[in-house]
């Protein structure tokens, strides 16, 4: 088997692959001007890093593997701090999903039929919008492990260190992160 | 309350176990105490079943927007400027 060695050729990189990170970015993070930057900046750490590319990649995928660091870095940022009070917002509003003393669905958080349960997944441009709309509404760091768990299929150990959360607090997180999607949707669909 | 009767009429408990049960293995304590729950719990049934569609619709979601890179592109200016930047950068 002959394995072609992959080569770097930052003369093209713009033209070969800005719209694809680009795209790449916006769809993890919904800010355009916040997609250009990452963009730009996944070139310029690259261009330092050229003499460490070992060619076992194209030269998309490495681009990519920067890309995604920039990206879980934003994540952490968004995640820290002020961003804190998002969760305690939307904490709070899960009080009242379930009865205090037996975790009963209380009756105006009930789940309830969506339509959609019995048929093939409806692609519908209206549902993937509300979709769109309640996910922007997580907290960032409800949405940072959502993303990173259902969209780049990382490991449970990998996101608990990189977003520095525990498991324990990553089951909450996963947990209460759909809980608060479903309810969304619910609310705004039906 | 023991603990087995607590996932049992739980339905703050179960969801959590569903959630679970789509990223890891349950236990088998885990495992029983759901599937007893979901035996009597419609509003859970309907959970569990919406909890899967929503993935599915997740995972295409983000998929959709991956292919849209034509609908989504860069401005040309933006392009000709990072460009430029980058040969700034390898003329050094």
């Amino acid at each position: 088997m002959v394995t072609e060695k992959q080569l770097l050729d930052p003369h093209h990189w713009v033209k070969a692959h800005a719209d694809y990170l680009y795209s790449y970015t916006l769809s993890r993070l919904n800010d355009e001007e916040q997609a250009k930057d990452l963009v730009q900046e996944t070139f310029l750490a690259a261009l330092e890093k050229v003499d460490r590319f070992e060619g076992k990649s194209s030269e998309r995928t490495w681009l990519t593997a920067i890309l995604k660091n920039k990206i879980i870095d934003v994540y952490r940022k968004k995640s820290s701090g002020l961003a804190n009070i998002a969760e305690q917002k939307a904490e709070e509003e899960q009080k009242d999903f379930f009865e205090e003393d037996n975790g009963h669905w209380t009756q105006a958080h009930q789940p309830l039929p969506f339509g959609i349960e019995d048929h093939e997944p409806l692609r519908g441009k209206e549902f993937n919008h509300i979709l769109q709309l309640c996910m922007q509404k997580l907290p960032a760091m409800w949405m940072s492990v959502f993303t990173m768990k259902h969209m780049d299929e990382a490991t449970t150990e990998f996101i608990c260190s990189e977003l520095r959360v525990t498991q324990a607090n990553f089951w909450v997180i996963i947990h209460r992160a759909k809980l608060s999607l479903r309810a969304c949707l619910q609310k705004n669909w039906i | 309350m023991n603990p087995l009767k607590k996932v049992i009429y739980n339905c703050k408990q179960a969801t959590l176990l569903i959630e679970k049960r789509q990223i890891r293995k349950l236990s088998f304590r885990e495992s029983i105490e759901l599937r007893i729950h979901l035996a009597g719990c419609s509003m859970c049934k309907l959970y569990n079943k919406q909890s899967q569609i929503i993935n599915q619709m997740v995972l295409q979601l983000f998929h959709d927007t991956e292919l849209q890179v034509s609908t989504l592109s860069l401005d040309e200016n933006f392009k000709k400027e990072l460009q430029d930047r980058i040969e700034g950068e390898l003329n050094k």
